[in-house]
């Protein structure tokens, strides 16, 4: 099948993780995957964003499906019950207000910068090696907190990926919930089977 | 001489838990499934011919194979 450039848009989300290791402050591109999608949706009333330009999802279709590191079994059907994907959606935007609320903190002076990567919401991982000032804080801490964000669902991927079939996070991926109920709630008409 | 009853395949795709994330699209060799305005994958019954790639490769596994008249 033809390629198409967007087809290598998993580089970026490779580079943006390798970036994130080197310097934080790199973190702050990770809202383009939050804008694109979402402006696709309410403007163009599709996911495109999803359909087409998704590297996280080409990097597990790459890794899981190419080299072959996916299982390939059938996720369990908890997994793709609308009460787990609308359920995670709510869990992970609670947990990204708490972000949000953490870079308040730090902007207010109520708190410190705190110079770690939490992964899957617990454990708090060194990273003071990534900064080295030159920024605000509350820049920073957003930053140390959206690298968390997308630290921990690439984890979560990488771990359905291998347990199910490659793509198995584009299944809860609540990008992809909220994406699909943007367009539900343009396009009101049901699709036939 | 008996006639033999020709069967097709085709793709079915369970609508209401399809997640719309279009890999079914990007495998289809035939361009026979596409997802509609974001909200789940739909088939071209006049293209598709069942070969079940867009089967194997849903993460969601809301795709079927079935026989259907001819």
């Amino acid at each position: 099948m033809k390629k198409h450039w967007y087809d290598y848009l998993w580089v970026l989300s490779l580079t943006y993780l390798i970036l994130g290791f080197f310097n934080i402050l790199f973190a702050w591109l990770g809202l383009l995957c939050f804008f694109i999608p979402l402006l696709i949706a309410i403007i163009g009333g599709n996911k495109g964003y999803c359909n087409r330009y998704c590297g996280r999802g080409q990097l597990f279709a790459l890794v899981g499906g190419r080299f072959g590191l996916s299982r390939r079994k059938d996720v369990p059907r908890w997994l793709k019950s609308k009460a787990f994907r609308y359920g995670f959606l709510i869990f992970f935007f609670a947990m990204f207000f708490q972000m949000l609320w953490t870079t308040f903190l730090v902007f207010s002076g109520a708190q410190d910068l705190r110079q770690v990567v939490t992964l899957l919401w617990t454990f708090r991982l060194p990273w003071h090696w990534a900064y080295s000032g030159g920024v605000t804080p509350w820049v920073a801490q957003f930053a140390f907190g959206f690298y968390s964000v997308m630290l921990t669902s690439t984890v979560l991927g990488f771990l359905t990926m291998i347990l199910f079939k490659p793509r198995s996070w584009c299944v809860y991926c609540p990008m992809g919930t909220m994406t699909q109920l943007i367009c539900k709630a343009r396009n009101r008409e049901k699709t036939e089977v | 001489m008996e006639k033999t009853e020709r069967r097709r395949r085709r793709a079915f795709v369970s609508t209401g838990d399809c997640v719309a994330c279009g890999c079914c699209v990007k495998v289809c060799p035939l361009g026979a499934i596409a997802v509609v305005k974001g909200i789940a994958a739909r088939v071209d019954e006049g293209r598709c011919v069942g070969c079940g790639k867009c089967a194997k490769e849903c993460p969601a596994t809301v795709i079927e194979i079935r026989e259907v008249g001819a």
